[in-house]
């Protein structure tokens, strides 16, 4: 009896691995340069297609005028933190002309004629030429310097206005500002010492060496930890993508379940005016009641509501779906409904285990004067190559960084295989 | 009264059962038992202590949260290993040439036995292959006082 309960159990075990093993390869064919759409679902009448592979870890990157990529590696790849990629033969692919920059990180920007990029701690710009190519890698001019890594939320994502300044993302080196960090029932210190360094946008000016806290202000706070942030030209105003904060029910297990802290609390979009406070850590924002919220590290509970005083979010996401790009679409190529309107890369969870990981696509916001019109709506989905994500490191792919052409296209990059997509609509 | 002597016998025999079977669920090392049943305690502290950031898998999560599966430090360093349970992790050290940003709080709360049990799991999962850790291994790193 005994043996054949056995070779019952053999026999489904091997059904399972089979059905997971063709599940993968039905859906992991992005390998296959032939492929429709690079295994990415978009909407009917745009194309996305893989142009370049192997891009470093690709966090964000920018197009300049004349059609040249820039893209910034959280990692050096051989000593180097930027790949220059242009399409050499006018097949639509890329190819890698230069690397430069000894830092790795995760900001870069173009305006005007300098090329911007950020290491952990500092920000550089680079003169470009009439063609749009930097004229000195190696010797970039320091705007900023000094400010602060605790190896968390390091990444120091830019953004520029119109008028000579640069805002810089400060992430806070907690979760929360716990005593403990990321601690069962530690308590949430107060006043949270981090906000005077960390948890919002610093603003410098543009063309000043060696600027650091003293040179710039703190332009807004409470914000946990940005990646993606852009520049709202319609606006004229900075909007930002907050993470919001992990761990509700791994440190406040009597107040949320698994299932509370898998979609709480929301990723939020914020327009950021000078003096901006957004709550962190005091409050979070839960999006399925629309209400900020005391956090449970000073005296919440998931019911008791937080200081009314600060900023709302422009439009809440479910959480822990970590956008690290934002970007306001101004090109002419994609139908009127996505004229100014937001594309956010969800780069996917990890902080929703043991439920299933959630994000890994991007996301589209539409915009009239400055303001959600509707809903969100994923714009291109299947970057994981998986189904289900449990474990995060299966994913194939993730989006991290948005970028528009000349041509009005829409760039993607991903930080696991250095892959860059490229978007078009083709129908007209 | 020979009934009231057979029924008081049965309870007696019953009482020592659930005493035994009480004894046997506690997370005790016995001795000379196996070390599977360690290993098998030890999952199930990490399904309920390590899931949500080291993931189901083992491997962390990319650039966050280190990976078990494969990790030298764990595979090697036992003590290095009792001591980052014990207290915690915000060192900014790379492991296996890799940089992680998240701390890792203490778990200090966890007993000898379940650090030994949840350790000697995490070393014999994922593709790890190790020798099992005991409680009188976490003992001595515990009543170490200073770093």
């Amino acid at each position: 009896m005994k043996k054949i309960q056995s070779t019952i159990f053999v026999f489904l075990l091997i059904a399972i691995s089979l059905n997971g093993y063709c599940a993968n390869h039905i859906i992991n064919n992005d390998n296959n340069p032939d492929s429709s759409n690079a295994g990415i679902k978009v909407p009917e009448g745009f194309t996305i297609t893989k142009v370049a592979d192997n891009v470093g870890r690709a966090r964000h990157i920018v197009v300049s005028p004349q059609g040249t990529i820039y893209v910034k590696s959280m990692k050096k790849i051989n000593g180097k933190g930027i790949f220059v990629l242009k399409d050499l033969k006018g097949s639509g692919q890329l190819n890698t002309v230069d690397t430069f920059c000894n830092y790795g990180g995760t900001g870069i920007a173009i305006k005007g004629n300098y090329l911007y990029a950020s290491s952990d701690e500092e920000v550089f710009r680079y003169k470009l030429n009439a063609k749009g190519e930097v004229i000195d890698p190696k010797n970039p001019e320091k705007i900023i310097t000094g400010l602060i890594e605790h190896h968390q939320h390091e990444t120091k994502s830019i953004a520029l206005d119109n008028v000579g300044n640069i805002y810089v993302n400060i992430g806070a080196y907690s979760n929360s500002c716990q005593e403990q960090d990321r601690t069962k029932g530690s308590p949430g210190r107060k006043p949270c010492p981090v906000l005077d360094s960390a948890g919002g946008i610093w603003m410098f000016k543009v063309d000043k060496l060696n600027q650091t806290y003293g040179d710039g202000i703190r332009y807004a706070t409470g914000l946990r930890n940005v990646v993606g942030l852009d520049w709202n030209q319609q606006t004229n105003s900075l909007f930002v993508m907050q993470h919001g904060r992990d761990q509700l029910f791994q440190n406040w297990p009597q107040y949320f379940t698994e299932q509370e802290s898998a979609e709480l609390p929301a990723e939020c979009m914020y327009e950021l005016h000078n003096g901006s406070n957004c709550g962190w850590p005091y409050i979070y924002y839960n999006q399925h009641l629309n209400k900020k919220m005391l956090a449970p590290e000073y005296g919440g509970d998931g019911k008791i509501e937080g200081d009314a005083s600060f900023q709302n979010p422009v439009i809440a996401f479910p959480g822990h779906l970590a956008p690290n790009g934002l970007l306001f679409y101004t090109g002419n190529q994609f139908p009127e409904k996505y004229k100014n309107g937001a594309f956010i890369a969800f780069h996917g969870s990890w902080n929703r285990a043991p439920l299933p990981q959630a994000g890994y696509f991007v996301v589209f916001v539409p915009f009239k004067d400055g303001k959600p019109t509707g809903k969100w709506e994923i714009f291109a989905d299947g970057f994981s190559g998986k189904e289900v994500i449990n474990s995060t490191r299966s994913a194939d792919h993730r989006p991290c960084g948005l970028a528009q052409g000349p041509d009005g296209s829409l760039y993607i990059s991903d930080d696991v295989k250095g892959t860059i997509y490229k978007v078009k609509y083709t129908e007209h | 009264m020979k009934k009231n002597t057979i029924i008081m016998s049965i309870a007696f025999i019953g009482l020592v059962c659930e005493l035994a079977f009480a004894q046997n669920a506690k997370p005790k090392q016995k001795l000379n038992e196996t070390p599977t049943a360690s290993i098998e305690r030890g999952k199930a502290i990490y399904l309920k202590e390590c899931l949500s950031c080291h993931q189901a898998d083992g491997g962390g999560v990319p650039h966050i949260n280190p990976p078990l599966a494969g990790n030298t430090v764990l595979l090697n360093d036992k003590t290095k290993i009792i001591w980052v349970v014990l207290k915690g992790m915000t060192d900014r050290i790379p492991i296996d040439d890799e940089y992680y940003s998240n701390n890792m709080a203490s778990h200090a709360y966890l007993s000898n036995q379940e650090i030994a049990d949840v350790l000697s799991y995490v070393r014999n999962s994922f593709g790890n292959k190790a020798t099992v850790i005991t409680a009188a291994e976490v003992k001595s790193v515990r009543g170490v006082k200073k770093k």
